[in-house]
């Protein structure tokens, strides 16, 4: 077991081309210092009108500037809050400068939040301005403003539909920044001398963690934690001033603050807004970012996307698809991470590349990607290895709000898909005694801004912070993350038990839409799947298999065949690894009805509710532990599309499943 | 959908000091319109006003004559009696030139657009009018033709970005949903810049949330561009809440006029056409 062993990775040298924090050690002092370094260079672009417009740094500079100076007539006093509430767009990022020259803390919201979600960070983190993005944001605040007292001045950008608005304290952004430049030439060092009381351990900025449990925290993130993180990551993949990234992820998310804000100003690279939040891929493929980032599911839906009209096209150019895609899924990784691979097949991939690969690079505007990251969720192998095999540099990040972001990341060369890479520069690694990971780096937060309790709880004194994963470091000294580890349980034969790592292993066949996997205090794991309609539907057609429905489909005889070779695929993986090889699935069952959030077996955000389901479902539950049991039979109420209710009433087979002897000398308890 | 729409009305017509006269004279007046089909009588002796800048709506049931109303006006039926007066002058009857010349655009039931074309292409024919440029100007791209083409993409793109649709700027009309179509065939009456905006049913066929997009739109081309709007439309939520005042025709005569509440109230619209209500 690695105990408690430190994995750590010392900093990287600092880059000639990258400013010196310990002289710029503000957003703002950075901003000034890009202005003269990168003045003629673009700092943003956003697309007016259907075309591309560009702001250079100097202009960045000037506008900030002069926005700041019309906020400071407005009252903003140095530690203020100033909430943040709309879509990626240059002026949203730029208040956030503002609000840093100022002396004030930027607090970001996410701009889909209700009324009600915007309520409690508003309140908590005493917020007396927010800069909004249009009437739909604005409308918002004004509807909860009587419960937020300490609200005191509202800025909008779009004036669309506000500007008959009658209340006083609602102010044009154009109107500001013009009051602001007339200030400004009125006293031309008003802001500089701002800029310069700014230090780098003061707060710069505090997102709301979304919180899956009870209230959302306010992370208090000091320049250092911000600046130090971002410079980190960025020497490590060596970004540059002439890099581009596309900012489509919320503003409040702290992954955009470090990639599209911390980064673009410390490497002085251009941050590209879409359009809009429909026309992203059209204006990644405009713009062809050298830097990306994508939650797992964007990149599922690309690919899906990619294999649909693959079908759809014509026999030459699908047999030509597959034969280099097949290539690629060879040699493809090899040729990325810069092994040895024969000349043939190096021909052959290059080939491709002219036929295939580029091309289709081209059309999802990825040609241009030096490095793109994907975390937040776990990536299916086989999704992520396609795009690495058409030379795309993909990789995985670990990262949480209180790191800044960075914890792990895959250094080029070394990329598995099932671990998610080793420390960034200056971070330490711990797994606890639990199987817990924490960390520590120079990007961890100062606090959760008012509530002690919650700091104390996930800091310790010495500057370890408990991620609430658990995981462990493998052999090549890669992190993998197993589970959250509160749903991190144990067999009775004390054996560890994730269910989440499972269920993923699972969820990656396209035929399995949901698993719910079972065992923490059981004798051992078994669990409930949902078949994917639309994969096994096609496959239905294909093979001449006649269904009604899903729960006709789903009792299938043949259905339950492909399902057990999957299971027993997963089985055979976990065998290798030592820690979960005694969790392998012992018995499943196909569930009649898809897992739905309008019966409340999903979170809004397609989450399974556990707890909830092991309640609704516990007849199944008992037949799957009870080893006489061929079937299960459940009576439960369902919810149709159009809101009536219905019962459901279904006897499903139980399926056994072979299990495999472990490779690391058998059922270990691992966790112990 | 009811709040927010109920709260843009209020919002502009209780605001002291915002736009005391969002509503002015009236613009077009409707005289004693009879309009027969053979032995059809599809509108008989109907007449009421508009006054610039509001939201008019007409509503009646299946067959009242609603849309032959609206035909009328933009003078694609020609009545056999009856005149309508538009900005001082009469036209008995008005033709359908005279009605586009004079700033009057409309939609229609079942969308009119060009399928093949795409959203920008059919939305910069909406500014075919607005075009001096000669075909060869216009074929080679010189002098007129070309600066006449970037003022009215400008003009195009600023309606696309009013009515949200950047996404589908390059898509052909015809692979586009229903409740898109419909958005596009109101870009198009808007880069006429009209002055009178004639929609017949825009919202007819659509899901909630389509039409509080569309309920929206509407509410802000009335205010943004001050256009005014005659309406059709079946959805009584939609009707009350965005009209200023309402027409409503049953058989092709007129049963009643007045604000949203006044027609509410009227009993003899209760029975004919909203139910009956027992005090």
């Amino acid at each position: 077991m690695t105990g408690s062993q430190t994995y750590s990775a010392a900093a990287m040298p600092p880059s000639a081309d990258l400013p010196n924090l310990d002289i710029y050690d503000t957003f703002p002092k950075l901003l000034r210092y890009n202005a003269q370094r990168h003045g003629t260079r673009p700092s943003m672009r956003e697309k007016s009108y259907g075309i591309w417009q560009s702001y250079t740094w100097a202009e960045v500079k000037d506008e900030v500037f002069r926005f700041a100076a019309g906020m400071k007539e407005l009252g903003v006093e140095r530690g203020d809050k100033i909430a943040i509430i709309g879509d990626n767009r240059p002026r949203m990022y730029w208040t956030i400068c503002v609000a840093q020259c100022l002396g004030a803390i930027p607090v970001p919201v996410y701009q889909d939040s209700v009324a009600a979600e915007i309520h409690y960070p508003l309140e908590h983190a005493e917020v007396r301005f927010a800069v909004v993005e249009d009437q739909e944001q604005v409308d918002k605040l004004l509807s909860i403003k009587d419960r937020l007292p300490k609200l005191e001045t509202i800025i909008y950008d779009e004036p669309r539909g506000v500007r008959d608005y009658p209340q006083p304290f609602l102010h044009h952004y154009d109107v500001v920044v013009a009051r602001g430049a007339e200030l400004l030439a009125q006293d031309p060092s008003l802001i500089d001398d701002e800029v310069d009381k700014g230090q780098h351990d003061d707060i710069s900025i505090i997102p709301y963690t979304s919180g899956t449990t009870g209230n959302p925290k306010g992370v208090s993130l000091s320049f250092r934690n911000v600046m130090r993180a971002a410079y980190n990551g960025a020497i490590f993949e060596g970004l540059r001033s002439t890099d581009e990234s596309l900012a489509y992820l919320p503003i409040a998310w702290i992954g955009d603050h470090i990639f599209s804000y911390g980064q673009a100003f410390i490497c002085g690279f251009c941050v590209a807004c879409p359009e809009n939040s429909e026309t992203v891929l059209t204006d990644l493929r405009e713009l062809g970012p050298t830097y990306f980032f994508a939650p797992p599911r964007i990149f599922e839906n690309i690919l899906t996307t990619v294999m649909i009209r693959m079908e759809d096209a014509g026999t030459l150019k699908r047999k030509m698809f597959h034969f280099f895609m097949d290539h690629a899924r060879k040699v493809g990784v090899k040729i990325l991470d810069g092994k040895s691979v024969g000349l043939v097949d190096r021909l052959t991939y290059g080939l491709g590349e002219l036929l295939v690969f580029g091309p289709l690079k081209n059309v999802l505007g990825l040609t241009r990607v030096r490095i793109g990251y994907t975390a937040g969720e776990a990536i299916g192998p086989d999704i992520f290895s396609f795009y690495r095999s058409i030379g795309v540099n993909l990789k995985q990040l670990y990262g949480s709000t209180e790191a800044a972001v960075f914890i792990t990341i895959q250094p080029n060369g070394e990329i598995y898909d099932d671990t998610v890479g080793t420390p960034a520069p200056e971070v330490e690694l711990r797994i606890a005694e639990s199987g817990e990971v924490m960390f520590r780096s120079p990007g961890v937060f100062v606090e959760y801004f008012k509530n002690p309790e919650a700091t104390k709880s996930a800091k310790t004194e010495d500057g370890w912070v408990h991620t609430g994963d658990a995981g462990f470091v493998d052999d090549r000294g890669h992190l993998k993350i197993i589970d959250r580890a509160k749903d991190v349980g144990k067999l009775n034969n004390g054996t560890l038990f994730a269910p989440k790592y499972i269920e993923n292993k699972l969820k990656f066949f396209p035929n399995i839409k949901e698993v719910v996997a079972f065992g923490h205090e059981r004798d051992y794991c078994a669990c409930f799947i949902n078949i994917d309609l639309e994969a096994v539907g096609s496959w239905a057609e294909r093979n001449n298999l006649s269904y009604a429905s899903y729960q006709d489909l789903s009792s299938r005889k043949e259905v339950y065949e492909i399902v057990r070779a999957h299971v027993e695929k997963v089985n055979r993986d976990l065998s290798q690894e030592e820690m979960v090889a005694g969790s392998q699935i012992k018995r499943f069952l196909l569930l009649p009805k898809m897992l739905d959030a309008d019966d409340g077996e999903l979170t809004r955000t397609s989450k399974v509710r556990r707890g909830f389901i092991a309640e609704k479902y516990q007849p199944l539950i008992d037949a799957l532990y009870d080893p006489n049991a061929k079937t299960g039979t459940i009576k439960s109420e369902i919810t149709f599309e159009d809101g009536r209710k219905g019962m459901l009433d279904a006897t499903v087979d139980i399926v056994d499943v072979e299990q495999f002897t472990s490779a690391g000398g058998g059922f270990k308890a691992a966790a112990e | 959908m009811n709040d927010t729409a109920s709260t843009a009305r209020d919002s502009a017509s209780t605001d002291p000091g915002g736009k005391p006269g969002r509503i002015g004279d009236v613009i077009l007046r409707v005289e004693n319109i009879t309009m027969r089909f053979g032995g059809v009588k599809a509108i008989s002796d109907v007449s009421f006003d508009i006054r610039k800048g509001e939201v008019r709506s007409i509503i009646g049931p299946n067959g009242a004559g609603k849309s032959s109303m609206l035909n009328v006006v933009n003078g694609f039926y020609q009545p056999q009696e009856g005149s309508i007066w538009y900005n001082g002058k009469t036209y008995s009857p008005m033709r359908p030139h005279d009605a586009a010349s004079n700033g009057i655009a409309r939609t229609f039931q079942n969308i009119a657009l060009f399928k093949g074309m795409t959203t920008l292409d059919n939305i910069m024919t909406g500014r075919i009018l607005k075009q001096k440029a000669s075909l060869l100007e216009q074929a080679f791209y010189i002098g007129r033709g070309r600066s006449e083409e970037l003022e009215h993409r400008e003009f195009v793109e600023e309606v696309i970005d009013f009515l949200e649709i950047q996404a589908i700027r390059k898509t052909p009309v015809g692979r586009l949903p229903y409740g898109l179509q419909k958005r596009v065939e109101l870009g198009r009456a808007l880069a006429a810049q009209p002055t009178l905006l004639l929609l017949d049913e825009p919202m007819a066929g659509m899901n909630l949330e389509e039409k509080e997009d569309m309920s929206r739109f509407i509410i802000d081309v009335n205010e943004h561009f001050g256009t005014t709007i005659a309406l059709i439309e079946h959805d009584m939520g939609v009707v009350m809440d965005l009209s200023d005042r309402v027409v409503v025709l049953d058989h092709g005569s007129l049963l009643a006029d007045g604000t949203p509440d006044e027609v509410r109230k009227n009993q003899a619209v209760i029975d004919a056409y909203l139910g009956v209500a027992h005090d």
